[in-house]
């Protein structure tokens, strides 16, 4: 008990005093994870627009496998990326297996059908609602998505703000094609799981302490949009 | 009232605006439409009258566009009814459909969808605004204003695109009497302006406020269309008189 509360101590210490090692590992995260939802946003916006308005063959099953690929393991998505860049992999030639860039790509394909599925869902709702009047004032099909991105504009956030959880949360896709490489592809997650399995609790309780810290502010950011949604009549 | 608006009237003294020819509309097999052919010409307003169930509001979604006949065909001019013709027409729906935005905004939303020049947008808008008398609520959220409000606010969005044309669908439906009246009021200086109203309703009253030619419809099929006066006066099909006698048509 007692080294708990010594953990926790030096885990304040390490917080309070902005460690050098400890903020490093918080950057590298931040800046993946920002990265990766960025990515994912260009990719999950376009595509969960064109499921919501086009008519094409085959667009529900496209929609059903966005769908399904919302729950994909990160490990297996980690496997996936790892046998592309890979040596053997066809993207090998690339070098970039254990680089910050491969953090970015699988987090972007665990977070771009997380955006994408609720993306195409908010606009189906506001097409549903919207279809007869926009095809009334004779909206194209691009008119017709910029109207339902803007007017869907908080659900289209708040599912950003979702893929940004689970990117920043997500541990076993980092940790296969990262390596876990000190200086270099060290995130929060994956020096959590070392450290702990090192025995050096203060280091993994605070950067624990920050991912909570994050996730709070997530749904803070989440329930205040909300609010602002509900007040401006958006809802 | 509508002085500030620039809707004039661009047709010829008769020519037919609309032409429907041989309609037919099925769903599940069956005709909610069946073999209506119709003509709409500009002046009086067109109503369309008759029951719950008669395809009234799908009768006006097939002039607008908005459905496809299964057979049969629709003219604007003489020509297709194209997207292209479409932006000639406007639309009211019985539940007004009001975008997430201030009442001003859902006016200028919809002229830019229309082309109009952002300059345009603006004076039209507030002109569109100040008909309805919704001036003072040009920044309300649109979707927190009164049904009433709303209604007259879909008005002001379709007067604002100066249609040739416009449809109503039962506009006035589940209105407070206050909110009916002005609704009407607008109705009735639009048509003044020259601007065609096809007006679809099953409320005899209105029908015989706003007058025009009736057209009668039941089941799917046009029993009657004749001026209002004479319609009233004596209908000829049995489901009119039935209508009309608040009985059930059959």
């Amino acid at each position: 008990m007692s080294d708990f509360s010594s953990a926790f101590s030096k885990a304040f210490q390490l917080l309070i005093s902005g460690d050098a090692a400890l903020l490093e590992i918080i950057m590298l995260s931040l800046q993946v994870s920002l990265s990766a939802v960025l990515l994912a946003t260009l990719i999950g916006l376009p595509l969960g627009s064109i499921l919501a308005v086009g008519r094409f063959p085959g667009r529900t099953a496209v929609a059903a496998g966005v769908n399904a690929l919302m729950g994909l393991p990160p490990v297996v998505v980690g496997l996936a990326v790892y046998m592309l860049l890979s040596n053997a992999g066809p993207l090998g030639v690339l070098e970039l297996l254990y680089t910050p860039t491969a953090l970015i790509i699988a987090q972007t394909l665990l977070v771009a059908p997380i955006i994408a599925a609720l993306a195409r869902q908010a606009a189906e709702d506001l097409l549903e609602e919207y279809d007869e009047q926009l095809r009334s004032l004779g909206a194209g099909k691009l008119q017709t998505i910029s109207t339902l991105m803007w007017d869907g504009r908080y659900r289209l956030l708040t599912a950003i703000l979702a893929g940004f959880g689970r990117a920043i949360a997500e541990v076993g896709a980092v940790m296969i094609v990262g390596g876990n490489i000190n200086h270099v592809t060290r995130t929060m997650t994956t020096a959590i799981a070392l450290e702990t399995s090192k025995g050096d609790l203060a280091l993994a309780l605070a950067l624990g302490i920050i991912l909570l810290g994050i996730a709070f502010a997530v749904n803070a950011a989440l329930m205040s949009l909300r609010g602002t949604a509900e007040r401006a009549a958006h809802a | 009232m509508l002085d500030a608006l620039k809707i004039q009237p661009r047709t010829g003294a008769n020519a037919v605006l609309l032409d429907v020819r041989g309609v037919t509309y099925k769903a599940a097999g069956r005709a909610l439409i069946d073999q209506i052919d119709l003509s709409l010409r500009p002046g009086a307003p067109t109503l369309i009258l008759g029951p719950n169930g008669a395809g009234k509001s799908l009768l006006l979604r097939l002039m607008h566009g908005l459905l496809t006949p299964h057979s049969g065909e629709i003219l604007w001019r003489g020509g297709a009814n194209s997207l292209e013709t479409r932006r000639c027409q406007a639309m009211v729906f019985q539940d007004p459909v009001m975008l997430r935005r201030s009442a001003k905004a859902n006016i200028v939303h919809a002229l830019k969808l229309r082309g109009v020049s952002r300059a345009e947008r603006e004076e039209r808008t507030m002109k569109a605004l100040a008909t309805a008398g919704l001036a003072h609520l040009a920044g309300s959220p649109a979707r927190r204003m009164s049904g009433g409000e709303q209604q007259r606010l879909a008005m002001a969005r379709a007067l604002a695109l100066e249609p040739e044309i416009i449809f109503l669908d039962e506009p006035t439906t589940s209105l407070d009497p206050a909110s009916v009246k002005a609704i009407e009021s607008l109705i009735k200086d639009t048509r003044d302006r020259g601007v065609k109203i096809v007006l679809v309703t099953h409320d005899v009253g209105q029908a015989r406020r706003l007058g025009g030619e009736i057209v009668f419809l039941n089941k799917g099929r046009i029993t009657e269309t004749r001026p209002a006066s004479a319609f009233f006066r004596k209908p000829e099909s049995r489901a009119a008189r039935q209508f009309l006698a608040g009985g059930i048509v059959e």
